[in-house]
């Protein structure tokens, strides 16, 4: 599979609308068809990406970060507005749009009891490749990102939550995605692994040119890694544009001022008050 | 690259990956193969002590009911497996965390459930063989009046329709994470009790009994102990055999569709990403 893109437009949003109804619990048979609370997860999105630039969504949990991720990736269909990728419209060509689209979550889902080779060539053949060259290319992307040559046929759950997010990002890689879509990659690495993990993401964009969207927490690696950040918050984009442009056109602590202190003048609230969202509500 | 050879990629992939999870589990897999065999064999049993019941004479009579009752038995085994492979196929998924990867990938529903379709066909049948194996070494069969062919093609007749009905089942996880799961067992337990397993369906109640004529399994099992115990052939079976081909025909799609529907409902609600 070959990556697509012609330095246009890879990811394009237009007023994109996604609710989610919070059920409230009880007997089943007392609950309405239709009732409960309706929370606004995006709210009237509009937003795009040039084919290979990295963009960074920042926001707390709940701000609708993974949402808008998940509907690029297909697997949560809007309820109004569009989102296209590559020209291709998410709903209505979902298959094609599945070819060039590959995502790394925040949680590392694999078969615990498999290897990570296994793990890897049940990937790679979903996506019509495996077979010859494929262990070596594993072998390869495991190796750059630091982890141990032993480490491919053991089980995965033998495997750190630092070593089992390398292989999810070697397995979205694998598969040559045009549209990598990060959810919080690096979130619960110690430092190193998070610095590996950073390194490799940089270089591999470099090479490839692929297309990144990372949404995270940590506006330090937004800065250091992307060429435009996003601020969402309640589903909305406060504002977007260059690290450089966000700190000029809205800190108030002169030169001197960081990235936070744009976030907390936008949103009025630190990552340090930042909670997770109750039982049954969509996540971040 | 042809969208042929994606798709006969994508096919072979989950076929892997269900042998690589049963090599990986293992000792569960020697676990319940034990377990089935002494099920087995204690149905068997079972029948064998009926003759303290009625005393020598009716010996005869005794061996066409142990026939009886694991032909039903190791059908059960079979059918049951096949049928839990299918329906499980998204459960286990969303046990595993993997689900969103799978539902991500450009690979047709209908790739993906074959895939898993002829793993379960593949491996049920290692199961049976080897089950049958310990029934053949404990009790001796009377297959004299066995046609084993047709016994074989109302088998593999068979098959299709329990294979739709497991496509049909697989979508209660889908739409139910947290409860979907049980549902299924549910359903195959159902199964069981108005399928004629161990008894003809005759004996039951007219609203199971109404129940049994829907389930593709009470069929199957006329039709083999028709072949195994009273010689029945392949065209005084045909009836049968085109029967359950054609519930195979209507189960099959019917169940693709209403698993499509599902999991455009459940793309909706996002209940993809919840593990239940």
């Amino acid at each position: 599979m070959s990556r697509v893109g012609d330095g246009g437009i890879a990811v394009e949003v237009t007023g994109l609308v996604k609710s989610f109804r919070r059920e409230r619990r009880g007997r089943p048979w007392r609950r309405r068809p239709g009732g409960g609370e309706l929370q606004r997860a995006i709210d009237r999105v509009d937003m795009s990406v040039r084919d290979g630039e990295m963009v960074a969504i920042v926001g707390l949990n709940g701000s609708g970060k993974s949402t808008l991720l998940r509907v690029l990736a297909t697997l949560t269909l809007p309820d109004s507005g569009s989102a296209r990728v590559f020209g291709r419209d998410v709903v209505a060509e979902g298959g094609e749009v599945r070819r060039h689209v590959n995502r790394v979550s925040v949680e590392a889902s694999f078969f615990k009891e498999m290897s990570p080779w296994e793990n890897l060539s049940y990937a790679t053949r979903l996506y019509g490749r495996g077979g010859r060259g494929t262990r070596a290319a594993a072998i390869a992307a495991l190796t750059r990102l630091g982890l141990p040559r032993d480490t491919i046929d053991r089980p995965m759950k033998q495997l750190s939550r630092g070593q089992q997010q390398k292989v999810a990002i070697a397995r979205s890689l694998l598969t040559s995605p045009s549209l990598l879509l990060m959810d919080e990659p690096t979130t619960g690495l110690d430092p190193r692994s998070k610095r590996e993990v950073q390194g490799f993401v940089r270089d591999i964009r470099r090479q490839s040119g692929v297309t990144v969207l990372l949404s995270t927490h940590d506006l330090d690696e937004a800065e250091r890694l992307c060429d435009r950040v996003i601020v969402l918050d309640h589903g909305r984009i406060l504002a977007e544009g260059t690290p450089h442009e966000l700190r000029a056109e809205h800190a108030t602590a002169g030169d001197g001022a960081t990235l936070e202190d744009v976030f907390l003048r936008l949103t009025g609230k630190s990552f340090d008050d930042d909670t997770e969202p109750g039982a049954g509500e969509e996540a971040s | 690259m042809s969208a042929l050879r994606v798709e006969a990629n994508a096919f072979l992939g989950f076929f892997e990956r269900q042998r690589n999870l049963y090599r990986r589990y293992w000792v569960w897999e020697v676990v319940w193969l034990a377990y089935s065999i002494v099920s087995t064999l204690s149905i068997g049993y079972l029948a064998s002590g009926l003759t303290t019941f009625n005393g020598p004479g009716a010996h005869a009579e005794i061996a066409r009911v142990q026939l009886y009752l694991l032909v039903g038995s190791l059908l059960w085994s079979y059918l049951s497996l096949v049928f839990f492979e299918v329906s499980f196929a998204i459960g286990w998924e969303r046990w595993e965390g993997t689900i969103e990867y799978t539902f991500m990938a450009p690979v047709r529903r209908v790739t993906h459930l074959l895939g898993i379709c002829s793993f379960a066909i593949v491996y049920a049948m290692l199961r049976s063989v080897i089950i049958l194996a310990f029934v053949a070494l404990a009790f001796h069969l009377d297959l004299s009046h066995a046609d084993v062919t047709a016994a074989l093609v109302v088998l593999g007749a068979a098959t299709l329709p329990v294979l739709g009905l497991g496509i049909f089942t697989s979508v209660l996880p889908l739409l139910s994470p947290e409860k979907g799961e049980q549902m299924t067992v549910a359903v195959q337990g159902v199964l069981l009790l108005v399928s004629g397993v161990y008894y003809p369906v005759q004996v039951l109640p007219k609203v199971l009994r109404a129940v049994g004529q829907a389930s593709p399994l009470t069929y199957t099992l006329t039709g083999i102990r028709g072949a195994l115990l009273d010689h029945m052939g392949v065209g005084g079976l045909r009836g049968t055999i085109c029967l359950l081909l054609a519930m195979g025909a209507v189960l099959i799609p019917a169940g693709m569709l209403v698993f499509a529907r599902a999991e455009r409902r459940a793309k909706r609600l996002g209940l993809l990403k919840r593990s239940g």
